[in-house]
């Protein structure tokens, strides 16, 4: 095992009380003043997030959007310059190696953004199946999430410009101080937000730049975490994973592509499960890992892949990977120690009012 | 914050102030610091007979959850409700408000450590 990465941050983080714990091999703060008041901040306010472990490529080249589209199960023919889309790098049995987005900066140019402990693989799967078209510029480059309702109002005073016009999973080249910042409006709060991308070395000077705003504070990963769950936003390595189709996911709505991508026979199928969103009873939750059973029964159909205490709702939610054939019943038991809770099937998002996609 | 001096403490966390012939449990201001903003709390039931070191709840935090052990022997007469709809009253206040548990002791507590020897165990 390597070394654990720090973040151009990494410094700042520790002189403002965060609570760091490695997380993907990158040293990462977990929270500054508290989960809770950093996810409520973030739902009321706006929030910043060191987000510089995740990993960025450029592709380019001659017939890049081509070689791209058969290589990942994002629809390049309909994403136009300017936008970004979500979606998946599988592998040859429609497992899931990654979910990223991808930015068409160009007819063929496109730049990557992909889950800091799946980047060298993806590297790798990249280069293999769109060769000499790949470069890894993480190490130049930098990655801020601002979060909130009021993240707009907050961009649009420090950039100096109109970010009203900026729809949902659009982007946009700008300047911070002389310096290229594409500014994108796509988070992982669920709220109105952006992600920016600063050169690496001037990383910290736009985070602070973004604090002087009384308006923002900064958020660790244990908000990131309760706040991407409420929204029913997956995580990899936990509902998502090479064992799950995107289908399996509950994703195959976003599988619009018609290239014939790596892994595009399996995609679209169910194997053997499904995702279910839950509703606990209360406020005790379950963890990743917990098993799923019919009320009752001892025999085990599932597994929680992701379970917290909902900040936002008062109550525990849960999303578990269930065999196919009880996808479909209401109520299910989930262990939490030696205690069986009772969860209540319910519809993704779990919190409803979440700003990401409001319209100007 | 530090431990209150006319308090007992255990090696697991919890604070006890002896009142006569009751005691009152919680967790201590070290526990709930580490466990982070606390989202549910489960305790044992009035009537219930609490062995020394006996396992009597759970603490829930946003990431991760703790068994909770009764320092002393004896019976629950009292829980503290609030609990249920306001966890985050351990962290608030883990030696006043967030109390969890009143006993009627059984025998004398033994084998609990002052505040000076917790705070010890603390930074070690």
């Amino acid at each position: 095992m390597s070394e654990t990465r720090e973040t151009p941050l990494a410094s700042w983080h520790r002189d403002h009380g965060a609570k760091m714990a490695p997380f993907a091999g990158w040293d990462m703060p977990i929270q500054y003043e508290g989960i809770l008041a950093e996810h409520n901040h973030t739902r009321n306010a706006a929030s910043v997030f060191d987000i510089c472990h995740m990993g960025q490529f450029m592709l380019e080249g001659g017939g890049a959007a081509e070689k791209l589209a058969r290589a990942v199960t994002h629809n390049l023919a309909t994403l136009k310059e300017g936008k970004c889309r979500y979606g998946f790098l599988l592998n040859e049995k429609g497992g899931v190696l990654d979910d990223l987005i991808i930015y068409r900066l160009g007819a063929d140019r496109f730049f990557l953004v992909v889950n800091a402990a799946c980047a060298e693989g993806d590297f790798a799967a990249l280069s293999a199946r769109v060769p000499g078209m790949v470069t890894d510029i993480s190490p130049r480059m930098g990655k801020v999430d601002l979060q909130g309702p009021a993240s707009i109002d907050v961009l649009e005073k420090l950039l100096g410009q109109n970010f009203h016009d900026l729809g949902y999973f659009c982007f946009r080249e700008c300047e911070f101080r002389g310096r290229p910042l594409r500014v994108s409006r796509t988070g992982y709060t669920g709220e109105l937000g952006y992600e920016l991308y600063p050169p690496r070395d001037m990383t910290e000077e736009l985070w602070i730049a973004l604090l002087e705003d009384e308006r923002v504070k900064p958020a660790g990963l244990g908000a990131r975490d309760t706040l991407r769950l409420e929204c029913g936003l997956a995580l990899y390595g936990h509902e998502l994973d090479t064992e799950h189709t995107p289908a399996e996911a509950g994703m195959d709505g976003m599988l619009t592509s018609t290239a014939p991508y790596v892994g595009h026979e399996y995609a679209r199928s169910i194997k053997s499960q499904v995702l279910v969103a839950m509703k606990l009873e209360g406020r005790r939750t379950v963890r990743s890992g917990d098993s799923v059973t019919l009320p009752g029964e001892a025999a085990v159909i599932g597994k929680v892949t992701s379970g917290s205490f909902a900040p936002s709702l008062g109550y525990a939610v849960a999303l578990a990977y269930v065999d196919k054939e009880y996808a479909d019943r209401d109520t299910f038991a989930l262990t939490a120690g030696r205690s069986s809770l009772i969860a209540g099937k319910t519809e993704l998002p779990f919190y409803k009012n979440g700003t990401a996609r409001i319209k100007f | 914050m530090s431990n209150p001096t006319n308090l007992l403490y255990a090696e697991s966390h919890e604070w006890v102030r002896v009142e006569g012939e009751e005691a009152v449990l919680g967790i201590t201001d070290h526990a709930q610091h580490a466990l982070g903003d606390i989202t549910y709390v489960e305790l044992p039931a009035v009537g219930d007979s609490l062995a020394a070191g006996q396992e009597m709840g759970v603490v829930e935090s946003v990431k991760a959850a703790s068994d909770l052990y009764s320092p002393v022997a004896g019976e629950v007469i009292a829980v503290n409700e609030t609990l249920n709809d306001t966890p985050e009253l351990v962290n608030q206040s883990p030696y006043d408000q967030g109390w969890m548990v009143r006993v009627k002791l059984a025998a004398q507590p033994a084998g609990l450590l002052s505040a000076a020897d917790y705070e010890k165990l603390c930074q070690e």
